[in-house]
């Protein structure tokens, strides 16, 4: 870390008893949720590694369904998540699993929606109750959930960038980080766009309405 | 901007100030924030740090997996009866570094410092000189300050995390941090905070990480407890005029290779030390269902 400040020293102020099994769970959780969005019936954490090995007595099972709740590392009930999600009627699943050659710490995370679609987002807890995102439905990504992050799919045809940050740069807002993939030529991309200002409703209805944007969607920091 | 301990140093006698403020004017500058902002930042820090060193004292409370639990109570009853061989400070600075840890092992809230792991170090440390040395909370924070700054060279040059450095990293560190706040709140000059943090990370230099099945809880709630004696007694050592033989920048380094030298079972995946005892087996079984 080149900027590290005296608050990753001292915290996060976090519910236990780890930093990377249940803080880095619990935003695991949160982050994945704001990428799926909410109108979810049923969750399943496909759990790997260390995750798998651990859940039950680090609370990662508890952390990461606090998470998709929406709760922060340090709400106090994020020990009862998994009666709250009862409450809720929201289905809870944990598999152990093998998801390959990924960090220790991983979890593949599967929402089905209310409206019949899945939501599935791949993310790892790297330490210290940081995270990094490594997948959303399929596609390869890479962000931390640190910064306000721009997620916009498109068509594969010139001129989308360009469009997407003219944009961004027309409302004030500065990029700090940017990667662009895509499935193959032509076809879906994906861009994922890390900036320094929170992005608005209104920044993602006017990239929206550019011509072969198929998405937007914007998360704003998880601390 | 510091990289180096040297670098705090020289800064602060530079400027002819604490530690502390050279921490948080580069928090300031970091953030983007105000001083009033980055100071209560901290106070809410100091909050939840006192609650989760008294929670445990007052009543019991049981881990998640059922390992540990009711030992502060028991060694702060034991501290109330009045035979400590220790004295009243120590063990009432073991006893709430003890708190912190059960807090932790059985999800309340807590503040990593630097990891959840060693939470009970610090808080123990300064929340027990500070009594001692009748100091007010503004002072506490302050030596919050100095104790991060210490914790970011030692994160930047070195290691915090267990799963790389073992023990020493967390515990070590956490023990650095509050050895050297304990003497600049004590009034110590710059360089005796640096001797301190550099007695207290030698004097543990080589532990490992061995968690019984891999859950923060045993050995590590008393590591916490013999963690912040290191911290007590390597900031008494500098404030009686103590140097450390190797300056605190040369003895981070060597901590990271000790660290790196470490088997990978003995830096956090329970599979070495006390966790590959029979008995450390035992209870893995037993807690984790296998």
């Amino acid at each position: 870390m080149s900027s590290l400040s005296s608050f990753d020293i001292i915290g996060p102020i976090m519910v236990g008893p780890s930093s990377s099994h249940t803080a880095g769970a619990a935003r695991l959780g949160k982050v994945a949720m704001s990428i799926a969005g909410g109108n979810f019936k049923k969750v399943i954490f496909y759990l790997h590694g260390s995750f798998a090995k651990t859940y039950r007595g680090h609370g990662t099972d508890r952390a990461l369904v606090a998470g998709v709740l929406g709760m922060e590392t340090y709400d106090d009930r994020l020990k009862y998540s998994l009666d709250i999600a009862k409450e809720k009627g929201i289905e809870i699943e944990f598999v152990e699993s093998d998801l390959g050659d990924v960090h220790p710490n991983t979890v593949k995370i599967v929402f089905y929606k209310e409206d019949g679609t899945k939501f599935e987002v791949v993310g790892s807890s790297i330490g210290g109750g940081n995270i990094i995102i490594t997948e959303i439905n399929g596609d390869k990504v890479e962000f931390t959930g640190d910064y306000p992050t721009l997620i916009v799919k498109q068509k594969d045809v010139k001129g989308m960038i360009s469009s997407v940050t003219a944009i961004l740069a027309s409302q004030n807002i500065n990029i700090a980080t940017m990667r662009v993939t895509r499935r193959a030529k032509g076809k879906e991309a994906l861009m994922i766009i890390e900036t320094d200002a929170e992005i608005s409703e209104y920044v993602l209805k006017v990239i929206e309405k550019v011509e072969n944007i198929i998405s937007a969607k914007a998360i704003n920091p998880v601390k | 901007m510091y990289n180096t301990g040297l670098e705090l140093m020289e800064l602060a006698n530079s400027k002819k100030c604490k530690i502390y403020e050279i921490v948080i004017e580069n928090e300031v500058e970091l953030q983007g924030l105000s001083r009033e902002e980055i100071i209560l930042k901290m106070k809410k820090a100091l909050e939840v740090m006192k609650s989760s060193a008294q929670e445990a004292l007052d009543k019991e409370i049981k881990s998640v997996s059922g390992l540990i639990g009711g030992d502060a109570k028991r060694f702060e009853d034991y501290r109330k009866n009045g035979n400590t061989l220790c004295g009243d400070t120590v063990v009432k600075a073991m006893a709430r570094a003890l708190s912190c840890s059960e807090v932790n092992a059985a999800m309340g809230r807590i503040v990593a410092a630097p990891t959840a792991g060693s939470c009970g170090i610090l808080p123990a440390a300064l929340i027990t000189a500070g009594e001692k040395l009748n100091k007010t909370e503004d002072e506490i924070v302050n030596a919050l300050f100095t104790a991060s700054g210490i914790g970011q060279i030692i994160a930047k040059n070195a290691t915090v995390s267990g799963a790389e450095g073992g023990c020493q990293a967390e515990c070590g560190a956490a023990a650095a941090m509050a050895a050297a706040a304990i003497v600049e709140m004590a009034g110590g000059t710059p360089e005796m905070c640096l001797n301190a943090a550099s007695i207290a990370l030698k004097n543990i230099m080589g532990l490992v990480c061995d968690p019984i099945a891999g859950l923060v809880e045993a050995p590590c709630a008393k590591r916490n407890a013999s963690g912040v004696v290191n911290a007590l007694i390597s900031s008494e050592l500098a404030l009686a005029g103590i140097k450390s033989i190797i300056p605190f920048d040369e003895v981070v380094e060597a901590m990271y290779r000790v660290g790196k030298a470490l088997p990978e079972a003995l830096r956090e995946t329970a599979l070495g030390g006390i966790a590959a005892t029979p008995t450390g087996i035992k209870l893995r079984k037993q807690v984790l269902g296998e």
